[in-house]
């Protein structure tokens, strides 16, 4: 059947017998590359590693200064004469006082401190403070007084919010040089400013504001917030929770456990699949169209940026609810069918718990997607938009126009001013602290629960 | 040496071609093989036998350091191929598998074309310097390995196009192309048919006049058909090697006797 | 009847139904019933609830419908002033409408006051005011009129919507409790509901997708009838100006788009494919337990976050290299090469988990016949696994394109906002997605044509990435039927 025994006289010795342990030349060369391949490997594996150090690294550099935040800590006179000129301290009468009313009081509280610790400079009036201090000072006192009549006449101590050009020499943005050209601070203020950082009246401290505030004006980056964004973006999330959850469990449960084998329920696979892939942005366009053109619903409102993240993270949802409902040995419904339940008792008591960790920790990884996407929210008029006001209530807070984190970050980003770049990455941060809470609790879900059938 | 087929009879000429001293080995806590020592001879086919997880397989891998590729796997002892430590740290496992080629219980041919399939060791190994004696051996190894005159026709075909005896013939003849010394076998026949079965075991017993044969059985039928000598395992140690008539008509240990007459396994 | 309270009334009337039918088999006695008594509680409520509700969502969406047809049909051809559109009318006609029914709630005017007024002898725009309804114009009669037929024919449209949910109902009600005694089948029933329920949840992803199509389909029509399809299609110019006379033509965008996404493949394939192997192939798993979710961190940040490195990073980096101080081909910090490399850099960990989990489908019987024949890991890599994955590493490859395709906030902010046909990676170029942002964000009027570009692009985009990927899943199914 074979030459095998016609030629098995003659080996054919196209390698000679050598010994094991002499390394051949050949041999030596295919181990010279395979090292070289495994280099390759490993080399990817560092640049990947390496690119996320740059990003981090980038990201906790850039941002980490919005944390802390420029003051100018000086007493400030409350002039009965300028804030209460009946004296008689009637609530209505002072609410009458603009800020422009309290501007003056500031910048000569600023001016006076000057004069007191001696500090030589070229300037006499105390208009010329203005540059030293944030346009949102005067209000922040104001309210101050509205809410405490009683300080009139009196002198307090008073953190004023420093300007953005002082907040950024402080923070080594702003130069001598970079600011040559700019008309709202000279040279000579920032000499000031040493001076005044010398014996502590200007000063860094921790940035509450940034985190609990609500965002400004164009022209005033120093009292930008976070907060209110962050608020709409948990209204937005409550929607996308209690809406995407139910929704996307009973859909897996349908397709996983009661779904017959026909054309529908494979259209239902098909549509399922493309639309995780589909991009975001087309989700934008759906809820524009959907939404606000169609079912005329507010814009900006966190009830519609919820519902189109919802339509997003629905297919990660029923994704990861399905591979935890298969997860389920077949031998526990066997077992609940076996005692007499229904099928669909047999789901909702016995395969659904089970599945729940899992089912919880692929929601919570879908909310966490959905908390950073921006391209939808940017469609559905969640951008541009200033997000000044905290919303009054819990209908406000789902209706009337909110930002979110991510498009306010996208939004400070879009603003001329650098210094609002600061307050970008600092938010990036911020959202990535959410991200990390969100997964570290996906991954302990996991761990704690993680059956091996 | 080389010069006349072989008979059965002269078994006893042969010399050592592996022998294995007291060898050990692990899986993790696991200890598999316990104090294993055998000498196997060349242009003799081997049958390791005995009962499923006894250590027969472990033991096979371990002749060609498949079992590097395992991380927990740990062998301890001496196995010398033609009198030279085959776990030498300066041995390279690649040269020691182009000298000890293996087939495998499940054919695995790679998804590629017939002739890709057999020309893939000779290849990496540099046995060709041209297209023609690459041509060569590979017609030479398909030969050898019985299955040339069903492929000659359609080489470029895939491999993974074939049945499941014809692949298992192709993944010998792929094993022979890189002119090995020992052929490891690990139940080549398990997942074939009765008709496919007796093809390779006929190849085999072709195989012996040019190579040192060891398989895996789990059949004694085969064992006892297609070798000339027998090791019997049980519970990772060797019970009892020798000669397979003797083995199979006069055991000495009880657990071998005990096993042949269907009483453990 | 506002909607809030009716639907409270349907759960209402379900509570007492479910009571009810509870009640009726727990004190009949005699055999024991077929199902539970909770059973039959909700077999009667869902009988209430599913048609009225049903009948509810229905009215409310085809109501809206029918009365402004019916309103858009009765405005004369005169209601349209010059320099205005029907649609711009009806809106207004809608604020009128709404600002009346304001004014009839404070108690600023009569019902009878709001239906009989009319443009002439009543000063309507002050009258919305007070009511908090502020109009940029006075109301024209023929507005005013559309407003109160409007009006009308929503209180009728209302009256019925209340009557036939409540009848709907009521008559739920009685046939739920009319079945509820002992030999009923109440848990079949309650289960076929709920069966009902998790088929309607699944259908939402059909709904989704004829959502996106019907959005997207519906306005790039519009589009194409006020821009022809074959400018869209044949220009190589995109230059849009609100002014009129935009010149729209897609192929710059493709160009920048494509051009964005090569770069970024270029970048993440061959480090994710290494990667990938690397992490199967040859590291151990304490490496493999560390390294696989550290990079995929990357896949886990998002995207405005890449957005903004790429402004603010690697623009600045690539621009000290390769702009006027240094080589001199780069214009600006946003470009091509930009957006491309840090889109790279976030399809990594797509590229590479995809490529270990289509090699870790490679059987392992190959590696071992590889390794049998005496071949290195390397050459077994090379001439075993990677040719037997391939098909799915293609099929992962395009996942990998389509997600770049349609890839926003980087190109929003990495790539720059010129539209031109350039081979230069250093140049701004932008893209199909950056420019639907830009043109459905800015204050453009919303029947302009630079504004229903964007979903013409948005169709483009929509079409191209779901060939994609239905090809690429197609593939990957493939393949692993393979190895099953």
């Amino acid at each position: 059947m074979t030459d095998a025994t016609s030629q098995g006289g003659s080996r054919p010795n196209a390698r000679p017998t050598t010994s094991l342990t002499a390394v051949g030349s050949r041999t030596k060369k295919r181990n010279a590359s395979e090292k070289r391949f495994r280099a390759y490997g490993l080399a990817a594996i560092g640049t990947g590693l390496f690119f996320l150090v740059v990003l981090l690294s980038a990201i906790v550099s850039n941002g980490s200064s919005a944390f802390m935040q420029t003051f100018i800590e000086v007493p400030v006179y409350l002039d009965p004469a300028k804030l209460d000129k009946n004296g008689n301290r009637d609530p209505e009468d002072i609410a009458k006082v603009s800020t422009f009313g309290y501007s003056p009081l500031i910048q000569n509280a600023v001016f006076e401190q000057v004069q007191d610790k001696g500090i030589a400079t070229e300037y006499d009036d105390a208009g010329d403070m203005k540059a030293l201090i944030s346009a949102s000072a005067a209000a922040q006192l104001r309210d101050r007084v509205i809410a405490n009549p009683d300080l009139i006449g009196e002198t307090v101590d008073f953190q004023i919010l420093a300007s953005s050009r002082v907040d950024g020499y402080l923070k080594g943005r702003v130069s001598r040089d970079s600011i040559t050209q700019d008309k709202n601070i000279d040279a000579g203020h920032l000499d000031l400013v040493d001076a005044l950082r010398e014996d502590g009246t200007v000063h860094k401290s921790f940035n509450f504001a940034f985190i609990t505030g609500a965002d400004a004006s164009e022209s005033r980056p120093e009292q930008a917030g976070l907060g209110v964004s962050m608020l709409g973006s948990f209204f937005m999330m409550l929607v996308v929770l209690f809406l995407a959850l139910p929704i996307g469990v009973a859909a897996s449960i349908y397709l996983e456990e009661f779904a017959p084998q026909n054309k529908f329920t494979d259209f239902i696979e098909v549509n399922i699949s493309n639309l995780a892939a589909v991009p975001s942005i087309v989700f934008g366009i759906l809820g524009l169209a959907a939404f606000i053109q169609f079912a005329h619903l507010p814009q900006s409102a966190p009830l519609v940026g919820g519902l189109t993240l919802t339509l997003m993270t629905l297919p990660t949802i029923v994704i990861s609810t399905r591979a935890s409902l298969k997860a389920v040995p077949p031998s526990i419904r066997d077992a609940a069918l076996g005692v007499g339940a229904s099928k669909m008792q047999s789901v909702f008591h016995h395969v659904l718990p089970l599945a729940m960790p899992g089912i919880l920790t692929g929601t919570i990884i879908g909310l966490a997607q959905a908390l950073g996407e921006t391209a939808p929210l940017l469609l559905i008029g969640m951008v541009g938009y200033i997000a000044t006001n905290y919303p009054d209530g819990v209908i406000s807070g789902f209706l009337s126009p909110n930002s979110a984190m991510p498009a306010q970050i996208y939004e400070w980003a879009k603003r001329a001013d650098p210094a609002y770049y600061e307050r970008a990455w600092g938010g990036i941060i911020i959202l990535l602290v959410f991200l990390l809470v969100m997964n570290v609790i996906a991954i302990i879900l996991r761990r704690k629960f993680e059956r091996r059938w | 040496m080389y010069d006349a087929p072989l008979r059965k009879t002269d078994v006893e000429a042969n010399e050592i071609k592996i022998s294995a001293k007291d060898v050990q080995v692990y899986y993790g806590d696991n200890h598999a093989i316990k104090d294993v020592s055998v000498e196997l001879q060349d242009k003799t086919v081997t049958a390791f036998i005995g009962p499923s997880g006894c250590g027969k397989s472990t033991f096979l891998r371990c002749l060609n350091r498949m079992n590097d590729t395992i991380d927990i796997c740990r062998v301890e002892g001496l196995i010398s191929l033609d009198g030279e430590d085959i776990y030498d740290k300066r041995v390279d496992p690649v040269q020691l598998r182009a000298k000890v080629g293996m087939v495998f219980q499940k054919a695995n041919p790679f998804p590629k074309s017939i002739y890709d399939n057999v020309a893939y060791g000779p290849r990496i190994h540099g046995l060709a310097k041209n297209k023609a004696e690459l041509d060569e051996i590979v017609e030479k190894a398909l030969r050898r390995g019985a299955i040339w005159d069903e492929v000659k026709d359609r080489l470029h075909a895939p491999g993974t196009g074939l049945s499941g005896g014809q692949q298992q013939r192709l993944c010998i003849a792929r094993a022979v192309a890189t002119e090995p010394e020992v052929l490891l076998m690990d139940e080549p026949c398990s997942a074939l048919d009765p008709i496919a079965t007796a093809q390779v075991e006929e190849l085999i017993d072709e195989l012996r006049t040019k190579y040192s044969v060891v398989i895996v059985t789990h059949s004694m039928q085969q064992a006892a058909r297609v070798s000339q000598k027998t090791a019997f395992f049980h519970l990772g140690n060797l019970v009892e090697y020798g000669e397979t008539s003797q083995i199979f008509t006069n055991p000495v240990d009880s657990r071998t006797e005990s096993y042949i007459t269907g009483r453990i396994g | 009847m506002p909607v809030l309270w009716l639907f409270l009334i349907v759960l209402a009337l379900a509570a007492m139904g479910f009571i009810a039918g509870r009640m009726r088999v727990t004190t009949a006695g005699g055999v024991r019933p077929h199902s539970l008594p909770n059973y039959y509680g909700w077999n009667v409520a869902m009988k209430v609830m599913a048609p009225a509700l049903l009948a509810l969502v229905v009215w409310l969406l085809v109501q809206p419908i029918l009365v402004d047809r019916q309103v858009t049909a009765g405005l004369g051809e005169n209601a349209v002033p010059e320099g205005s559109t029907l649609g711009l009318v009806m809106s207004d006609v809608r604020r009128v409408a709404d600002g009346l029914d304001t004014a009839v709630g404070r108690g600023l005017i009569t019902s009878g006051d709001a239906d009989a007024m009319s443009a002439a002898d009543s000063n309507v725009r002050s009258l919305l005011g007070e009511a908090g309804v502020a109009l940029g114009s006075d109301v024209s009669p023929e507005v005013l009129e559309a407003a109160q037929r409007y009006r009308a024919m929503n209180a009728t449209g209302d009256f019925w919507r209340t009557a036939v949910v409540l009848v709907l109902a009521i008559a739920g009600l009685a046939w739920g409790i009319a079945q509820s005694h002992g030999s009923f089948r109440a848990r079949n029933s309650v289960e076929t509901g709920i069966r009902m329920i998790l088929l309607a949840a699944a259908s939402i992803a059909i709904l989704t997708t004829i959502g996106i199509v019907l959005s997207l389909v519906g306005n790039t029509w519009h589009f194409f009838q006020i821009y022809p399809a074959s400018k869209f299609f044949g220009s190589f110019t995109w230059s849009p100006s609100f002014g009129g006379g935009s010149e729209l033509g897609i192929w710059p965008l493709l160009w920048g788009t494509l051009y964005i996404s090569i770069i970024a493949l270029i970048v993440a394939v061959p480090i994710g494919l290494f990667a990938a192997v690397y992490l199967s192939e040859y590291a151990g798993p304490r490496m493999r337990a560390w390294a696989k979710p550290l990079l995929e961190v990357l896949a886990g940040i998002p995207t405005i976050v890449y957005g903004l490195f790429a402004l603010l990073t690697v623009g600045p980096i690539l621009l000290t290299v390769f702009g006027r101080d240094g080589l001199g081909w780069m214009q600006a910090g946003t470009a091509v090469m930009t957006a491309g490399l840090v889109m790279g850099i976030m399809l990594i960990p797509f590229v590479s988990s995809l490529s270990d989990d289509i090699i870790n489908a490679v059987p392992q019987s190959l590696r071992d016949g590889s390794y049998g024949l005496g071949a290195t890991q390397s050459e077994t890599i090379k001439q075993v696994i990677l040719p037997a994955a391939l098909p799915g590493i293609v099929g992962a490859v395009l996942l990998a394109a389509s997600r770049a395709i349609g890839e926003t906030m980087i190109v929003v902010f990495g790539a720059g906002a010129a539209a031109r046909l350039s081979l230069n990676p250093f140049d701004a170029m932008t893209t199909v997605t950056a420019k639907i942002v830009s043109q459905l964000t800015g204050d453009a009027d919303f029947a302009s044509p630079e504004a229903l570009v964007a979903f013409a692009l948005g169709m483009t985009l929509f079409i191209i990435t779901l060939g994609l990927n239905v090809f690429a899943l197609y593939i990957v199914r493939k393949y692993r039927e393979q190895y099953e």
